[in-house]
């Protein structure tokens, strides 16, 4: 019992410790949103570019017939 | 227009820095809204959209009312269709802030009300036009139904709602710029960034339907 409490205790200021001071972490994390919102993004226009490309083939194709 | 490249750029360039910004950019700090007001970006840039896809979109009607070429059906078709994407997106996206700041995802509002009548008239509009099977019947009966259900958004979006007394913003006046909840920090972002991002991207995703079915088209002509 005892030593769950003492374990605990340190567990908590541990965890106060740990605090890295990394840009990622700061303000409440919101830079993970971000970055997560950029990659989707990104992920989403890559897939439209894509799509256009072989739609611009197509035509191509069409227009070579 | 169709196959030119600047514009999807613009596009990307323009979502990017709403993205960016709009979560790290200032807000006014307000009571029950806190940071959702940043949805301004994204819920509300989802209606100006659906506007502007429908305004398109019944031109077009018009143009081929008055030309009969089937091109212009084709645009008006695609227009429309995207239009009533965002607009799903908006109502979806609206509930889901409402249930944060109004309590319930829906609440009969008149604002809520409103915008899903005049999606369930566009949703006939879909519905009516793949019911004929003639293509020129059904272009014609289409465009002047897309009027019709353009003329519809008048009551259902622009007039009712504001008349009506209404949890959203704006219930007696403009909604979404109250110019006291909004600041000229947030309107740049707004403006130059998540209104012509939301648009052009939408565009962009248009204009490759639009290319899909003329391919189509030439194949059918050509077989």
């Amino acid at each position: 019992m005892l030593c769950s409490f003492i374990t605990m205790a340190q567990d908590s200021t541990a965890n106060k410790k740990v605090e890295m001071a990394g840009v990622m972490r700061s303000n409440g994390k919101i830079y993970v949103v971000v970055t997560v919102l950029v990659i989707i993004l990104s992920g989403l226009t890559f897939y439209v570019a894509r799509l256009d490309r072989k739609i611009g083939k197509m035509e191509k194709e069409f227009s070579g017939k | 227009m169709l196959r030119k490249n600047w514009w999807k750029i613009l596009s990307v360039a323009c979502l990017l820095y709403a993205f960016i910004a709009g979560f790290l950019g200032g807000v006014p700090v307000k009571p029950i809204l806190n940071e959702t007001i940043r949805n301004l970006y994204f819920h509300v840039a989802m209606w100006f959209c659906m506007m502007i896809y429908f305004i398109v979109s019944v031109v077009y009607s018009i143009k081929y009312l008055r030309n009969n070429n089937l091109k212009d059906d084709i645009y008006a078709i695609e227009y429309a269709k995207t239009g009533i994407f965002f607009g799903m997106l908006g109502l979806i996206t609206g509930s889901v802030w409402a249930k944060y700041t109004w309590g319930a995802f829906w609440s009969n509002d008149p604002k809520q009300l409103g915008a899903a009548i005049a999606l369930l008239i566009y949703f006939a509009y879909l519905v009516l036009r793949n019911s004929i099977t003639d293509f020129d019947k059904q272009a014609r009966i289409s465009a002047v139904y897309n009027i019709f259900a353009f003329a519809m958004l008048f009551p259902t979006i622009w007039i009712i709602p504001r008349i009506m007394e209404s949890l959203h913003p704006g219930g007696m006046g403009n909604p979404a710029f109250n110019t006291k909840d909004i600041d000229a920090r947030m309107r740049v972002i707004f403006w130059f960034g998540a209104i012509p991002g939301w648009a052009l991207l939408g565009t962009w995703i248009t204009t490759l339907r639009i290319r899909l079915k003329f391919l189509e088209e030439k194949k059918l002509s050509n077989v």
